[in-house]
C-alpha cells in the first residue's frame, strides 16, 4: 500500500492508501467531532457530524470523512465556515431530540450552541445506529433493528432474540452516545413464561 | 418461433412478417396504456371483437391492442388504419356505428377531434396535440401491440441491436459518446461517459440495470414506453450490455405498474425464444439474459445507489457516492444504471447515427423528451418534444393552455427535486442546464401545469410532505431538517406563520442541501426555495395577512353565502356534508362557520347563474343576516 | 397457520431459495396472504438465513407490505401532484369520513383498507379513487358514498 500525501488544516499529513479523511486526522492527532462513528464498526456515515472541506482542482466539496479515502494532494479544511455552519445546524437539530446528552453537549459548548431554536420533542434516539451494527457485525445476534422509514424510523428490541441475549451481553448499552438505550431495553424487555419449550410473552 | 442465429435470420424473419401483412387490410387499434384501460378500453376492444364477429369480418379486420398514445385527456383513443382515423374519447356503445360507418367509407363525426374554431381533424398526426412534437422514441407505440413481438420486428426493431453484435465494442461507444445522449432519469449525466467508466472498471463481471422506479408523482412516461413498447427498451439494454462487457441485466420495475410488469414478462419471454435474449445472441457468441426486480413502494429506492442495494435484496437505502456505482455497485461490482427512457433511445442513435440525433436539441441537450404534461392543462398527456422547445409552446400550443379560462401561474418540473417556473420565464427552452439555472431542473419528465387557484405555499408543503415521508432516515440532516422545514410550512399554511419564518427555511433548506447523504436530501430544499425566489409574496400574505390568495390553504379560508345573492334554492343545504348549512324555502342560506369542514361542496353545486357562493381569505366575515331573512327575488332574466 | 406456512416455503421454493430475492419473496407472499404474519416472517428468517431485524426492516420500510391484515376491499386515492393540484386532498378528506379510518387504516369490520399512493398515471382523470382495481374519475360525494356502500 503506497504512500499518500494530504493536507489537513495546513498541515501535511502522510496516510495509506484506503484510510479514511477521518483515520489520517486521528492519526495526525486533529480531532473531527463524530457521533455515529466507533472504530470497530463499518463507517455509516449517518449523522454528519463529520463532514468536512476537500479542495481538488481549485474546486471545492462538502463530504463525509469518515467514508471518504484519501488521495494524493487532496486539501482538507476541518473548520471551515461552510463546515461550522452545518455542524451547528445538526447541533441544533439533534439538541431538540436529546436535549443536553452528554456527548452531543461537549461538541455543542464548542461550538456555542447550548439550546435549540426548534421545538423539543425527546425521544434521545438520533438513529446513529452504532447498537444495531454492533449487534450485526461485532456479536452477530441481531436482537436489535432499525424498523420503519424517514421520521418514523425507530430502533426495536426484538423481544424473542433480546430477552435470550441482552441479559448477558450488554456491551451495546454504553456505545449509545444519548446515553439511554438501556432504559429503551428495560422497557422493551417483555416478561414471558415458558410452555413445552416455548415462549409465550406476556 | 424460430431460433435466429444471425442477423440474416432476422432480416429474413422481418420479411416473412411483412410479407404476410397487407398494409391496406383495415385494422382497428386501440390503445390499451393504463390511462385509457381506467377510461375502459378493455371494453372497447371486446366490444369491437364482438361486433366484427356479429358482421361475419373477422378474417377481414384485424384488431390491435396498442401502446399509450399520449393522449390520455381524450381516451379511449381509437385509431384505423390504413386510412388513419383517429377516433377520440370512444365509448362501447359507439362501436356498432363506427363500423357501420367505417365499411359505408364514411366518418362518425362527432368522435373526430375539433378545434377551437369547430373544424374536425381526421388524422392523428394533424391534431394540434400531436403536430408540434416529435415523437421520435414514443411515436412507435401507436403501432406495436407489446404483447407481440413480431410487431416490433416487423417496424425494424432488433436491427440496431443486429448491426452492433457484428461492430467492436469500442465503436459503439464511441458513436454513443458522440451523440452526447445524456440521462433521461433526472441526473443529465452523459450514458456515453457512465457506459466508459464500467466497461473500463476493473473485474470480469459487469451489471445493466434499467431504473424503472419512476417515483417522481405526476410523472409516467417511463410506465407507458414499458407498457407499449417493451422491446425498444430491451433492445437498448442489449447494445448497452454488449458495449459495457455485461452479461447480466437487471429491470427494476415499481410494483404499482402491474401492467408493465406483465408486458415485460412477455416481451422477455418471446426475445428469448427468438433467441434475442440468452446464449450466442443471433450468432454473435454475446450472452446476455435479463431478471425482472419488482420495487416495494418507497421514493428512495430509485436513487441508483439505493436501487442496486435493493437489488441485493436488503433495505433500499442510498450509499455515500464517493466511490461510483460505475466501479463498484451491485455486489461491489461495476454496475451501469440507465432511465428508462435513455435505453429506448440508443437504438435510434445507432440506426439513424450520432450525427442525426445531435441536429436535434440544443448545444448541451441533445435529442428529445418525453414530459408528463399534466395538472391544470386542457391537453393532458405525454409529450415528446425536441430539446430547446420553450416551455411556454409546450404548456399552450401542444397543451392547449389553461382550462377554464384560468390565468397561468406557474409549471413545476423536476419532480420533488425541481422548481416551480414562473409566467416570466416561459421562454427558457426546455435544456438540462438551462432549467437548472432558472432553479429547477430536467428531471425524469414531470411537467405540472398550475393555475391561479394553485397555491405556492402549499405546493412547497405538499413536496416536502411527500420528502418526509419517503425519507429513508438515516441521515441527521435530511429526516429531522425536511422535518423542521415542513413543521414551518405546516405553520405558515395554518395561519401561524412568524416573522423569520421564511429565512429559516432558508437556512435549514442550506444545511440540508449541503450535508445529506443522497440526492433525495440535497435537492428536498428546491421546491421551498424555488417558490420563496419567485412568489416570495404569496408566503407574505400568508405570513403576515393570514391570507391565502389562491383560496386554497383550509385554515385561511371561509366559504360564503352572498345574501344579496342567494336565491334559496336548497342545493347547497342538502349537499352539505357537515349540515353546516341553515335557511329554507325564500329564506336565506347561511353557511355556520364552525360546523364547515371547508370541502367546497357548496361551491361546485350553486348554480353558476346565482354564483352566491364565494371563498374569502385574509378579511373578516361579514356579520351574518339574522335568521329569517327572506331572499332579494332577481325579476326575470339577466337582459 | 400450516397454512400460511406452507405459502412462506412455496414463494422461497418459486425464487430458487435464494437470499437476494427476499423482497420478491415477500412481495409474492403479500399479494397471496393479504399480509405478512409475524410467523412466516419468522420462518422466512430461518430458510433463508436472514437476520430477522433485516426481514422486519424491510417489511417497514417498503409501503407494499404490510403486517396487520389488510380489509376485503382496498380503497385507493392518487395523492401525485397533478391529482394533489385538481383537489385530490379534499376528495380524500370526503373518503375518509365516509369511511372513518384514515389513509393507511383498516376498518373494524375488515371491509375496506385505505390507501393513498402517488401517482396512477391516469393523470387526466384527476383525481383519482381506485377501489378493487376499478378507477374513478373525481366522483361527486353521493357517487362516492354509493360506490363504497356497494362494497360488501
Amino acid at each position: 500500500m503506497s504512500d499518500i500525501a494530504l493536507t489537513i488544516n495546513d498541515t501535511e499529513v502522510k496516510a495509506k492508501e484506503g484510510m479514511t479523511i477521518l483515520e489520517a486526522a486521528q492519526s495526525a492527532s486533529i480531532n473531527i467531532p463524530t457521533l455515529c462513528h466507533h472504530e470497530k464498526l463499518i463507517p455509516y456515515g449517518a449523522c454528519r457530524l463529520c463532514t468536512v472541506e476537500i479542495i481538488r482542482d481549485r474546486r471545492s466539496r462538502l463530504v463525509t470523512s469518515c467514508v471518504y479515502t484519501v488521495e494524493d494532494g487532496l486539501i482538507v479544511k476541518t473548520e471551515s465556515e461552510p463546515v461550522v455552519k452545518i455542524r451547528k445546524m445538526l447541533l441544533e437539530l439533534i439538541w431538540a431530540i436529546a436535549p443536553g446528552a452528554q456527548s452531543i453537549r461537549e461538541y455543542a459548548t464548542k461550538y456555542g450552541i447550548n439550546r435549540t431554536k426548534f421545538e423539543i420533542e425527546p425521544t434521545f434516539c438520533i438513529l446513529c445506529g452504532r447498537c444495531v451494527r454492533y449487534c450485526a457485525e461485532i456479536k452477530k445476534k441481531n436482537a436489535i433493528g432499525f424498523i420503519g422509514r424517514g421520521i418514523e424510523r425507530r430502533v426495536m428490541f426484538f423481544p424473542d432474540i433480546a430477552a435470550e441475549e441482552c441479559p448477558k451481553c450488554g456491551e451495546c448499552f454504553p456505545l449509545c452516545p444519548t446515553g439511554v438505550l438501556p432504559s429503551n431495553y428495560a422497557i422493551a424487555q417483555m416478561p414471558y413464561f415458558t410452555w413445552e419449550g416455548k415462549k409465550y410473552f406476556i | 418461433m424460430p431460433r435466429l442465429n444471425s442477423a440474416a435470420d432476422l432480416e429474413r424473419l422481418r420479411q416473412e412478417i411483412l410479407a404476410q401483412r397487407d398494409p391496406n387490410k383495415p385494422c382497428v387499434t386501440i390503445c390499451s396504456g393504463t390511462g385509457c384501460h381506467a377510461y375502459g378500453s378493455e371494453k372497447v376492444a371486446e366490444a369491437f371483437i364482438k361486433e366484427i364477429q356479429r358482421n361475419g369480418l373477422q378474417e377481414k379486420v384485424d384488431i390491435r391492442r396498442t401502446g399509450c398514445h399520449g393522449f390520455c385527456e381524450r381516451g379511449t383513443i381509437v385509431v384505423i388504419f390504413p386510412e388513419e382515423i383517429c377516433y377520440l374519447r370512444v365509448k362501447p356503445e359507439d362501436i356498432p356505428e363506427i363500423i357501420s360507418k367505417t365499411l359505408e367509407g364514411k366518418l362518425v363525426d362527432r368522435l373526430l377531434y375539433e378545434d377551437g374554431t369547430g373544424q374536425k381533424v381526421v388524422h392523428e398526426g394533424e391534431i394540434p396535440f400531436y403536430k408540434h412534437q416529435s415523437r421520435i422514441v414514443f411515436g412507435s407505440n401507436r403501432f406495436i401491440d407489446p404483447k407481440n413481438i413480431n410487431d416490433y420486428i416487423a417496424r425494424g426493431g432488433y436491427s440496431a441491436l443486429a448491426k452492433v453484435l457484428f461492430m467492436a465494442p469500442e465503436q459503439v461507444l464511441e458513436e454513443v459518446k458522440r451523440a452526447n445522449l445524456r440521462g433521461r432519469g433526472g441526473g443529465g449525466f452523459p450514458a456515453g461517459i457512465k457506459w466508459e467508466a464500467t466497461r473500463n472498471a476493473p473485474g470480469e463481471i459487469k451489471y445493466v440495470i434499467v431504473n424503472a422506479d419512476e417515483g417522481d408523482p405526476g410523472a409516467y412516461m417511463d410506465r407507458s414506453l414499458l407498457e407499449g413498447n417493451p422491446h425498444s427498451v430491451l433492445e437498448g439494454l442489449i447494445i448497452g450490455a454488449y458495449t459495457i462487457g455485461s452479461h447480466q441485466g437487471f429491470i427494476y420495475v415499481r410494483q404499482e405498474y402491474p401492467l408493465a410488469v406483465e408486458n415485460l414478462a412477455v416481451a422477455l419471454e418471446q426475445a428469448r425464444e427468438y433467441r434475442l435474449l440468452g446464449t450466442n445472441i443471433l450468432g454473435s457468441g454475446f450472452d446476455f439474459d435479463v431478471q425482472v426486480h419488482r420495487g416495494a413502494g418507497a421514493f428512495v429506492s430509485g436513487e441508483s445507489s439505493a436501487l442496486m442495494t435493493a437489488l441485493e435484496g436488503r433495505v433500499g437505502e442510498p450509499r455515500p457516492k464517493y466511490i461510483r456505482t460505475a466501479v463498484s455497485g451491485i455486489w461491489q461490482r461495476p454496475s451501469n444504471l440507465n432511465n428508462v427512457e435513455t435505453w429506448a433511445t440508443v437504438p435510434l442513435i445507432i440506426n439513424n447515427g450520432a450525427d442525426w440525433f445531435t441536429s436535434i436539441g440544443t448545444e448541451g441537450s441533445k435529442g428529445t423528451k418525453i414530459f408528463s404534461l399534466v395538472g391544470k392543462v386542457n391537453n393532458t398527456g405525454l409529450v415528446e418534444v425536441p430539446m430547446g422547445m420553450t416551455l411556454k409552446e409546450v404548456v399552450f400550443d401542444i397543451g392547449g393552455g389553461i382550462p377554464k379560462g384560468k390565468k397561468f401561474k406557474g409549471v413545476q418540473t423536476g419532480g420533488p427535486s425541481g422548481g416551480v417556473i414562473p409566467e416570466g420565464l416561459l421562454d427558457t427552452p426546455i435544456d438540462f442546464d438551462e432549467l437548472t439555472k432558472v432553479g429547477s431542473m430536467m428531471g425524469s419528465g414531470g411537467m405540472i401545469v398550475m393555475d391561479e387557484d394553485t397555491c405556492m405555499v402549499d405546493v412547497a408543503r405538499y413536496f416536502l410532505n411527500f420528502l418526509a415521508e419517503e425519507s429513508c432516515g438515516k441521515c441527521i440532516p435530511c429526516r429531522e431538517g425536511i422535518y423542521q422545514m415542513l413543521k414551518i410550512l405546516n405553520r405558515i399554511g395554518a395561519g401561524d406563520g412568524r416573522t423569520g419564518d421564511i429565512e429559516q427555511l432558508e437556512e435549514i433548506g442550506e444545511v440540508v442541501r449541503d450535508a445529506s447523504l443522497c440526492a433525495l436530501g440535497t435537492t428536498a430544499p428546491n421546491p421551498v426555495l424555488s417558490t420563496i425566489r419567485y412568489f416570495r409574496d404569496e408566503y407574505e400574505a400568508h405570513i403576515k395577512h393570514k391570507r391565502c390568495p389562491a383560496g386554497v390553504c383550509k385554515e385561511l379560508i371561509a366559504y360564503y353565502i352572498q345574501p344579496e345573492k342567494c336565491q334559496a334554492c336548497l342545493i347547497c343545504l342538502r349537499n352539505c356534508p357537515a349540515e353546516a348549512i341553515t335557511g329554507g324555502k325564500n329564506l336565506v342560506h347561511t353557511i355556520d362557520q364552525d360546523k364547515c369542514t371547508k370541502c367546497g361542496v357548496c361551491l361546485e353545486v350553486c348554480p353558476p347563474r346565482f354564483d352566491a357562493v364565494v371563498k374569502l381569505s385574509g378579511i373578516a366575515l361579514p356579520e351574518p343576516v339574522p335568521p329569517g331573512t327572506e331572499v332579494i327575488r332577481k325579476r326575470g332574466r339577466e337582459k | 397457520m400450516v397454512q400460511e406456512l406452507a405459502k412462506a416455503d412455496q414463494a422461497v421454493d418459486k425464487h430458487g431459495g435464494d437470499k437476494n430475492a427476499l423482497i420478491q419473496i415477500l412481495l409474492d407472499i403479500q399479494r397471496e396472504n393479504n399480509w405478512l404474519p409475524k410467523d412466516i416472517l419468522t420462518r422466512l428468517s430461518q430458510k433463508l438465513d436472514i437476520p430477522l431485524t433485516q426481514i422486519y426492516h424491510i417489511a417497514t420500510f417498503y409501503k407494499a407490505f404490510s403486517l396487520v391484515p389488510k380489509g376485503r376491499h382496498a380503497v385507493l386515492v392518487c395523492m401525485g401532484t397533478a391529482c394533489h393540484v385538481r383537489g385530490a386532498p379534499r376528495l380524500l378528506d370526503r373518503i375518509t369520513e365516509f369511511l372513518n379510518i384514515r389513509p393507511g387504516e383498516t376498518s373494524n369490520d375488515m371491509r375496506f383498507s385505505l390507501n393513498t399512493v402517488n401517482c396512477l398515471g391516469c393523470c387526466a382523470l384527476g383525481p383519482v379513487m381506485v377501489v378493487d382495481g376499478e378507477y374513478h374519475s373525481n366522483p361527486p360525494t353521493k357517487e362516492m358514498e354509493k360506490i363504497l356502500a356497494a362494497c360488501d
